[in-house]
């Protein structure tokens, strides 16, 4: 992960909670509140995006007899879904 | 000439066999490293001693022991005494220990102190040359046995942290020849096409030998070399490897591998959804407050009445309201009055009233003669009285009243009206104003 988006992390958890410590305070008209909910709701949003896919992807890499990786045209390894199954001994 | 040899059931043979090496290696002392001990909850210690070569089943029973000053471990170099016995239900042989003796380290514990002396000279192991982990893995790679049980610690571990993560597994044999081949191969597989942003290296829990691939030299380089960070996870929390050494961050167990790598994403997901429902929280508490302030004012007087705004006028309004009805009801009243006057006259000119009226003309009238007509009879029945006084004075009846009689012949009842009609002798009747008498006429005069 690079530095940027580390600091764009930090930079939108500011943001949230600046959000938060305005909408806690008293002098905020509930449109501003509603428009600065809507901002943190988009914020959040983001950052959930950005440290989850929306759905688990387990994926196995595919294998020659020799051991080495099947490449796809461009040359990206082929990948299978993966489901463990049983283990019926330590290994 | 050719003699077959006896043919011997499998009993037969193995008796002969158990007979042979019991007798032959009766007692014995042999030399070797523990390897694979397992305790039994019987009290029985089963282990293999092992060399560079060869291995031998070895079982030190629960009383010799209880004998022992200290009980054999893992790797233990050790010399022992006791006797070859042939298990006949499965065909094997073993080494039935009576005695230890402690040798020392055993080869494999030897190779690996050196090699982790050799690698920490070379600086492998050093704190600085560690990478950082990622804080928010978006691909994590995993370098195991497809169907051992560290993939599935951490797939359990990653599930029930958080659902959006991205998983790849590089299947290997995590133990025995060749293992150590595949697991350098995997590693440097995930590099060569950046597949992963924090990898996991591991296997479940072993014997040293299980173990060993990880303790292989080509293992460590390639964990050393990889310029994605390693998370190693081998065998049991007690058991250390080469690879623990060299990997940026050793984890006790797979799970907590997999704990490492999902920490911060793990947290940060947590973090946002308490902040989003502190957010909606602040939100609604404000909307609630709103609607509180609104429904205040709503109560406010001249809000909540028409009449504070509108009273005057109302008032206005009703008055002006009850000036119209009044004027309304005088018209209604007079227009009534004239049609009440209309009706009445029109009511004279019906037939019906002509005739109502003649009809009582009629009955006046014949009142009147009845009148008159009953004034008549009285009249009249005055006059009638009086005729009757005068007719009764003129009754022969009220003449006897007043003495006089008259004489009827008996016979006939007729008036005697002269004494020529009587003769001397016969009988009269002479009435009175109260009966009759009958006399005898006597003379003539």
């Amino acid at each position: 992960m690079s530095e940027e988006k580390k600091q764009t992390f930090e930079e939108a958890y500011e943001r949230l909670e600046a959000i938060l410590e305005k909408m806690n305070g008293e002098q905020v008209s509930l449109d501003k509140s509603l428009t600065l909910y809507e901002e943190a709701d988009a914020l959040i949003t983001s950052c959930q995006k950005r440290l989850a896919e929306a759905e688990a992807k387990i994926e196995t890499l595919l294998k020659n007899r020799e051991g080495n990786l099947i490449l796809n045209e461009e040359g990206s390894p082929e990948t299978a879904s993966f489901a463990p199954t049983r283990h019926d001994s330590y290994q | 000439m050719t003699s077959s040899p006896p043919i011997l059931s499998v009993s037969d043979l193995t008796f002969a066999v158990k007979k042979k090496l019991e007798l032959s290696f009766a007692s014995l002392s042999v030399r070797g490293e523990v390897s694979n001990l397992r305790k039994q909850a019987s009290g029985h210690i089963y282990f293999t001693l092992k060399d560079a070569n060869s291995q031998l089943s070895a079982v030190l029973f629960r009383g010799a022991a209880s004998r022992l000053s200290r009980l054999p471990k893992e790797g233990d170099e050790l010399v022992a005494r006791g006797s070859l016995s042939v298990y006949s239900p499965r065909g094997t042989y073993q080494l039935i220990i009576k005695e230890v003796e402690y040798a020392g380290s055993g080869p494999l514990l030897q190779r690996l102190h050196e090699l982790k002396i050799k690698l920490q000279g070379m600086g492998w192991f050093d704190k600085e040359k560690k990478q950082p982990l990622p804080k928010f893995p978006k691909t994590i790679g995993v370098v195991t046995s497809p169907t051992g049980s560290v993939i599935q610690d951490i797939l359990y571990v990653l599930n029930r942290r958080y659902s959006g993560f991205h998983l790849i597994l590089n299947p290997v044999r995590v133990q025995g020849d060749g293992a150590a081949a595949e697991i350098t191969s995997a590693i440097n597989q995930f590099n060569r096409h950046a597949l992963c942003d924090v990898l996991i290296v591991g296997r479940g829990g072993g014997s040293l030998e299980d173990l060993w691939p990880f303790n292989e030299v080509c293992v460590a380089e390639a964990i050393h070399q990889s310029k994605i960070p390693i998370v190693s996870a081998v065998g049991h929390e007690t058991d250390f490897t080469i690879a623990d050494f060299v990997a940026d961050m050793r984890a006790p167990t797979p799970s907590t591998a997999a704990e490492i790598v999902s920490e911060n994403t793990a947290e940060h997901l947590m973090r946002l959804s308490k902040l989003k429902s502190g957010l909606l929280q602040t939100l609604r508490a404000q909307v609630r407050s709103s609607k509180q302030r609104l429904e205040a004012l709503m109560k406010q007087p001249l809000i909540s009445s028409p009449y504070a705004l509108l009273g005057v006028h109302q008032q206005k309004l009703d008055m002006i309201q009850d000036d119209l009805t009044q004027g309304i009801k005088q018209v209604l009243v007079k227009s009534k009055m004239q049609v009440e006057g209309a009706r009445r006259q029109k009511e004279a000119l019906k037939p019906t009233a002509t005739l109502n009226l003649l009809k009582q003309n009629f009955a006046k009238s014949r009142r009147e003669i009845t009148r008159a007509y009953l004034e008549q009879v009285q009249v009249r029945k005055t006059k009638l009285d009086q005729l009757i006084k005068l007719l009764r004075a003129l009754d022969p009846r009220n003449v006897l009243e007043r003495g006089y009689s008259i004489a009827f012949h008996e016979k006939n009842d007729s008036v005697i009206l002269s004494k020529d009609e009587v003769q001397v002798g016969e009988s009269l009747r002479v009435r009175f104003f109260d009966g009759e008498l009958i006399v005898q006429t006597t003379e003539k005069k």
